[in-house]
């Protein structure tokens, strides 16, 4: 798994899985529809890759369903990032 | 015709698609008042049985109450059927205020804001009182309703793990740079009965600079010595900065609900709430209703402390008889089972039983977190207690989930 991909794994463990749930995660877990993060705790989320990576999520690509696994939302921090100008 | 075929049969395969995963709802007609024995037609078409209801709101038995009745009969003869207009239009009567009085003294608040109901009420106070420089921080568990008003509201919001402090207080610093925070809670969690840490959570907000909002409408008249709520359960009256809550559980069951706390605050909703601007006002007979029902919760706690007393007594027998309980204080007592399909089973077998309770499943609950919500009243006499747990026995013994905990009940059973 790349460093991408486990900071992501990293942070929804930490921040979504209560204590004492004993679930092991992977990238292709479902978190939305899996019933792990619901789409209102997905803002902290959203917030947490835009200051870790200084990028924005447009409301629109933040969909339940881009968000829905660890790999997509690698995915789509890869092409935001990857989108950005130099320097940013 | 813009309601073609087409779109006709959409709209049936999404009806079957939730038919298919067995989360249709289906409402059981109860043939009369609500109390603790009810006659209900389930499936329709049936004849009526009387059962014994676990599963009602009606936490103090006030929604058949013969002097609540009788005063809303009065406030119906002497107020009229409605009110046809909005509040601030020409839909407030003097009982209105009248009533936002009363709330605001039984609640040891500064001011009150009736409104249609606490739905309302959620769904109104975020975007009256925060903007784009706030911060909305609300507990993972809210009730569905705080989340829509969340999200009608400019504010940022996050939330904090269940009742966990010091994921709070990270929040807290994370969003220190807001002009406002508020944190939102539940007073008691519908679904699982736990009551808020409220003294820790307003100890926090006064060291963080941070205003706290409640929703106490499964607390309203039964919690804390005076049944004045979490609030006064958690020794914090006063120290909550706003408390939404409903006058259709506790307070008599009809419909209603409020904003209560700060005087600027309330005023505020009363100048923005768009469904205090923009629904009709409480109904006069409701309004006389509750202010009866005020009166009596004043008068004397004789119906919190039984309720207090069944809830004890209900929950012990369940954990005697070996149902996996969620533990907690108040009259929401869930019995776990994990599996949907179980929860649904059983709660149909206890129909017919004769005892009304509904199984709770995911989206209501989280996936993995099935159960029977079984709720004690001030109406439940004993014996209506010692039949349900008969029942209950009875069913849990069919089904061998006695004395099996969550492991076991997983490993039998599947999520």
């Amino acid at each position: 798994m790349d460093d991408l991909k486990r900071t992501i794994l990293d942070y929804v463990v930490r921040e979504y899985l209560e204590e004492g749930d004993d679930r092991t995660l992977d990238a292709t877990t479902p978190l939305i529809t899996g019933g792990i993060v619901d789409s209102f705790s997905m803002v902290s989320l959203k917030r947490f890759l835009e200051r870790r990576y200084g990028i924005a999520i447009p409301d629109a690509e933040a969909t339940p369903d881009a968000f829905d696994t660890v790999e997509r939302i690698a995915a789509l921090v890869g092409k935001i990032r990857s989108a950005a100008p130099a320097g940013l | 015709m813009a309601y073609s075929p087409d779109t006709r049969r959409w709209y049936r395969q999404e009806l079957d698609s939730i038919r298919d995963a067995g989360l249709l709802k289906q409402e059981r007609f109860i043939h009369g008042a609500q109390g603790a024995e009810i006659d209900v037609e389930f499936p329709p078409g049936t004849p009526a049985r009387r059962v014994i209801n676990l599963c009602a709101n009606n936490y103090l038995g006030l929604a058949s109450d013969p002097e609540v009745v009788s005063a809303a009969i009065d406030g119906l003869d002497a107020r009229g059927y409605g009110m046809s207009s909005v509040r601030f239009i020409c839909g407030t009567q003097d009982i209105h205020r009248d009533l936002e009085i009363a709330l605001t003294e039984f609640l040891g608040a500064e001011d009150t804001l009736l409104f249609p109901s606490c739905m309302d009420a959620n769904a109104g106070v975020f975007e009256a009182l925060l903007g784009e420089k706030d911060v909305l921080i609300a507990d993972r568990l809210v009730h569905a309703s705080i989340v829509d008003g969340m999200r009608l509201c400019k504010a940022m919001q996050d939330t904090y793990k269940h009742s966990d402090m010091a994921h709070l207080e990270e929040k807290l610093l994370e969003h220190r740079d807001k002009r406002f925070r508020m944190i939102v809670t539940d007073g008691v969690f519908s679904m699982d009965g736990d009551v808020a840490k409220l003294d820790e959570i307003v100890d926090l907000a006064d060291r963080h600079d941070a205003m706290v909002c409640v929703d106490d409408s499964h607390a309203t008249g039964f919690m804390g010595p005076r049944g004045r709520g979490t609030h006064e359960r958690c020794g914090v009256v006063g120290r909550v900065d706003l408390i939404t809550t409903t006058l259709g559980k506790a307070l008599g069951g009809a419909s209603g609900g409020c904003v209560s706390g700060r005087r600027e605050l309330v005023e505020l909703c009363r100048q923005r709430a768009r469904p205090y601007l923009f629904s009709n006002a409480v109904a006069p007979p409701i309004v006389a209703g509750a202010l009866r029902v005020l009166e009596i919760l004043t008068r004397s706690t004789e119906r919190r402390d039984r309720l207090e007393r069944n809830a004890v007594y209900w929950r012990q027998l369940l954990v005697n008889a070996g149902f996996d309980v969620r533990p907690g204080e108040s009259p929401i007592v869930p019995v776990m089972l994990y599996n949907a399909k179980l929860a649904q089973d059983m709660a149909r077998d206890l129909f017919t039983e004769g005892i009304y309770v509904v199984g709770f499943f995911f989206p209501v609950v989280p996936k993995g977190q099935a159960r029977i919500r079984t709720q004690v009243s001030a109406a439940h006499e004993l014996h209506h207690l010692d039949l349900g747990i008969e029942a209950f026995h009875k069913v849990g013994r069919r089904y061998g989930v006695l004395g099996k905990g969550r492991k076991e009940l997983v490993e039998a059973f599947g999520l």
